[in-house]
């Protein structure tokens, strides 16, 4: 998707002035914090089993190239392909040429946030190819030509109230002209039109959330069972998964779905957990004919050995975003791009540019509580510093701010200037006025006005000034 | 950092209050309640009077050449002492969790930054989990709800402390809000960068502050009373903001933040 990542600030006003958003952003603070928190307190070894998970990715990125050979050379041995995409457009051929290769009419696609990183919708529908989201959610933002909000829950930015009439919208043609208001009516209606869509589907395309070198399965966690239909349907089945998938074995898998699982929706385990080995074999009553894997780098490759590298640890669990107060003022849309939250304020600028993107890793109190709750424990907050600091370096800092900046660290610096700075600063202060205790304005920091009465210094003196009168 | 309790390490006499900007400039009360409870506490208290800023603004600004200057020079001035406090997490933490992450060039610096580490510490943890301190003789007649600043609660490990010592506060009931460790929106620069977000950070703490109830809001930041009080002030609530340490000192009939002085 086109990034408006630039436009953070633009995007961020119209957010926080939509009521729809706004009644849902509500829910979901209080529901998947509530949900993780409960799910880690049963489980009395969860943060072992984060520092297991952590190792094991650590592990995994330190021997990256080793175990995606491995990988490939199992999927080859099952009967399997896997093509190397070392860009977005490469990703996007690959996968095209074999839609084209079947002939395929519809691709049914089940939740890959990848492909949303390469934009493949875009590129198959201009080849005459319609990609059909069979995920509940991915499906609601389909029909709405939105991109989604949040990377486990795409369409979690709408209101039941929308979804009843962008169903009654789309579905009425189809012979469903009652707008529903039930939750599982909704889902239902869902079903149904989508049920015939797998059937018709030539090609399933998946994402996954892990890639298990040592079988050379790729695995897949849904609660809604869409995935199952789109790789055993359709004749044709395709992975599509970021290098950085990729893990030992099948017991490291086991570990990672027990953190997963839980930080992302406080569930035990999700409903579905699906494993894909190869194509269909002689014997097996279903299964695709073609089993391939297409594995994108799209820049990935080169954050290894770098102050970033503890990013490709992340396990796309959401858990950073649904415990994070920017994400939850103004949800996923502002952040401009495919990836929301705290992890997408370290992924994206990677990604698209940290020009394009200069904003996200600026627009955090740094609290630390999405660092608190992932399960691979990646530093959140460190990255999100790492990356002012090359913003500093390349002096894309805005020019007040560094401006600012040079005055302060100038009097900073120099500690007999900066306290008789801080004097002034008193006095000057007390001048505007300190009858009220506060300022309702005050120039120069019309930041904080606007929203919030500025507290007055106290009477007499700065703490300095004031302690060595008292020792005087 | 964790310390056996077992093994309490060597009581540290000689105290070097690191004061903070805010509280220099704005509430130089906070500095003299924390004095009064580390010397009832029985510690010498000193103010190095060279100290200046613990170098936050540079380094969440991403400007590291500037932040290693001031780091340097705060690990001269508290050299030699006991223990380095601040009545901040956020500054304490600083000292505590970040300086020697800047010196990983440089060995020789870094292990002096450590051993800043070491010795820093915010000023309610510093009382109660070294000094073990258990009670305090101060009475104050009113409901509060404290917030848990970000980096006092997740860097630092401060959160029962303040409300074990709140607790022997004679007249003093603690109404806890729903959600008390979601950051307030402060975040130092964030909040004139990107005023409307912090607007609806903090937003939302004054609706969760305002529904305990409570007359009273304490924490342990300034930068985050500031902000919320700021916030309540705004709306019209009549609920006061102070700093733990002024409530834990007696000092709890101050004019609050943002109160006009009583004449
Ligand atoms: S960064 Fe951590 S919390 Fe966020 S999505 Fe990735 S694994 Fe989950």
């Amino acid at each position: 998707m086109e990034s408006t990542a630039h436009a953070f600030k633009e995007n961020v006003g119209h957010a926080l002035a939509d009521p729809n958003l706004q009644d849902s952003l509500a829910k979901l603070k209080v529901g998947f914090s509530e949900r993780r928190r409960q799910a880690a307190e049963r489980l009395p070894e969860f943060e072992a089993l984060r520092d297991r998970a952590r190792d094991i990715k650590n592990h995994t990125l330190a021997h990256l190239d080793f175990y995606l050979e491995e990988f490939e050379r199992k999927v080859i041995g099952l009967g399997g392909h896997v093509h190397w995409a070392p860009t977005a457009a490469d990703a996007r051929r690959i996968i095209a040429e074999l839609c084209q290769s079947v002939n395929a009419r519809t691709v049914a696609k089940s939740k890959s946030m990848v492909a949303e990183e390469i934009a493949l919708n875009e590129h198959l529908e201009a080849l005459g190819i319609a990609p059909i989201e069979t995920d509940l959610g991915e499906y609601i933002i389909q029909l709405r030509n939105e991109p989604p909000s949040h990377i486990i829950a795409p369409a979690v930015h709408l209101t039941k109230d929308q979804v009843a009439d962008t169903f009654l919208e789309h579905h009425a043609k189809l012979g469903f002209d009652k707008r529903l208001t039930e939750r599982n009516d909704l889902v239902a209606e869902a079903r149904y039109v989508l049920r015939q869509k797998f059937l018709d589907a030539d090609v399933g395309l998946t994402g996954a959330n892990f890639l298990v070198a040592e079988t050379g399965s790729s695995m897949l966690v849904t609660n809604e069972g869409n995935a199952d239909l789109s790789n055993t349907l359709p004749r044709m089945h395709i992975v599509l998964a970021s290098i950085e998938k990729v893990i030992p074995t099948l017991e490291d898998a086991a570990v990672l779905l027990r953190v997963l699982a839980r930080s992302a929706t406080g569930q035990e385990s999700s409903a579905y957990t699906t494993l894909n080995t190869g194509p269909k074999r002689p014997g097996d009553l279903d299964g695709p004919d073609q089993y391939h894997v297409v594995l994108l780098d799209n820049g990935r490759s080169s954050v290894l050995g770098t102050e970033m590298q503890e990013i490709l640890r992340c396990i796309r669990c959401g858990a950073c975003m649904n415990h994070c107060p920017v994400y939850g003022a103004v949800g996923g849309h502002a952040y401009g791009w495919v990836y929301p939250g705290p992890m997408g304020a370290v992924l994206t600028p990677q990604l698209v540019g940290v020009e394009e993107a200069s904003n996200l890793p600026n627009a955090s109190t740094f609290c630390g509580r999405c660092e608190s709750v992932c399960p691979v424990r990646i530093p959140l907050p460190k990255l999100m510093r790492h990356w002012r600091e090359r913003e500093f370096e390349k002096h894309l800092t805005p020019k007040a701010v560094r401006q600012g900046l040079a005055l302060w660290s100038f009097a900073a610096r120099r500690p007999a200037l900066y306290r008789r700075l801080t004097g002034i600063a008193n006095r000057v202060l007390a001048l505007f006025g300190r009858a009220d205790g506060r300022y309702r304005a005050l120039p120069l920091a019309g930041g904080w006005t606007r929203f919030r009465d500025f507290p007055a210094p106290q009477p007499g003196g700065t703490f300095h000034a004031r302690w060595a009168k008292r020792k005087a | 950092m964790s310390r056996s309790p077992s093994k309490p390490p060597a009581r540290p006499r000689r105290v070097a209050l690191f004061v903070t900007c805010l509280v220099d400039l704005f509430r130089p009360s906070v500095g003299f309640a924390a004095v009064k409870l580390l010397e009832e506490a029985g510690c010498t208290v000193e103010v190095p009077p060279l100290q200046v800023c613990c170098g936050q603004p540079a380094y969440n600004t991403g400007d590291r050449a500037t932040t290693r200057a001031i780091a340097a020079q705060v690990i001269d001035t508290f050299e030699g002492y006991d223990a380095v406090v601040a009545p901040s997490g956020s500054c304490g933490g600083m000292l505590s969790h970040h300086y020697p992450g800047l010196f990983d060039d440089d060995p020789a610096m870094k292990a002096r930054a450590e051993n800043l580490a070491g010795r820093s510490h915010e000023l309610i943890s510093f009382l109660v989990d070294v000094l073990g301190v258990k009670e305090v003789g101060a009475r104050y007649d009113g409901s509060v709800t404290y917030h848990d600043s970000c980096s006092g609660l997740r860097e630092l490990g401060v959160k029962a402390q303040p409300r074990n010592l709140l607790g022997s506060v004679q007249g003093l009931e603690l109404r806890e809000m729903k959600t008390p460790e979601v950051c307030c929106g402060f975040g130092g620069t964030f909040c004139v960068k990107y005023p409307e977000i912090s607007n609806a950070m903090v937003g939302e703490k004054s609706a969760d502050i305002s529904s305990t109830g409570a007359d009273t809001l304490l924490a342990g930041d300034l930068g985050c009373l500031m902000n919320m009080a700021g916030k309540l002030q705004r709306e019209g609530s009549a609920i006061r903001a102070r700093h733990v340490a002024e409530v834990l000192a007696g000092m709890g009939d101050l004019p609050a933040i943002g109160e006009p002085e009583r004449g």
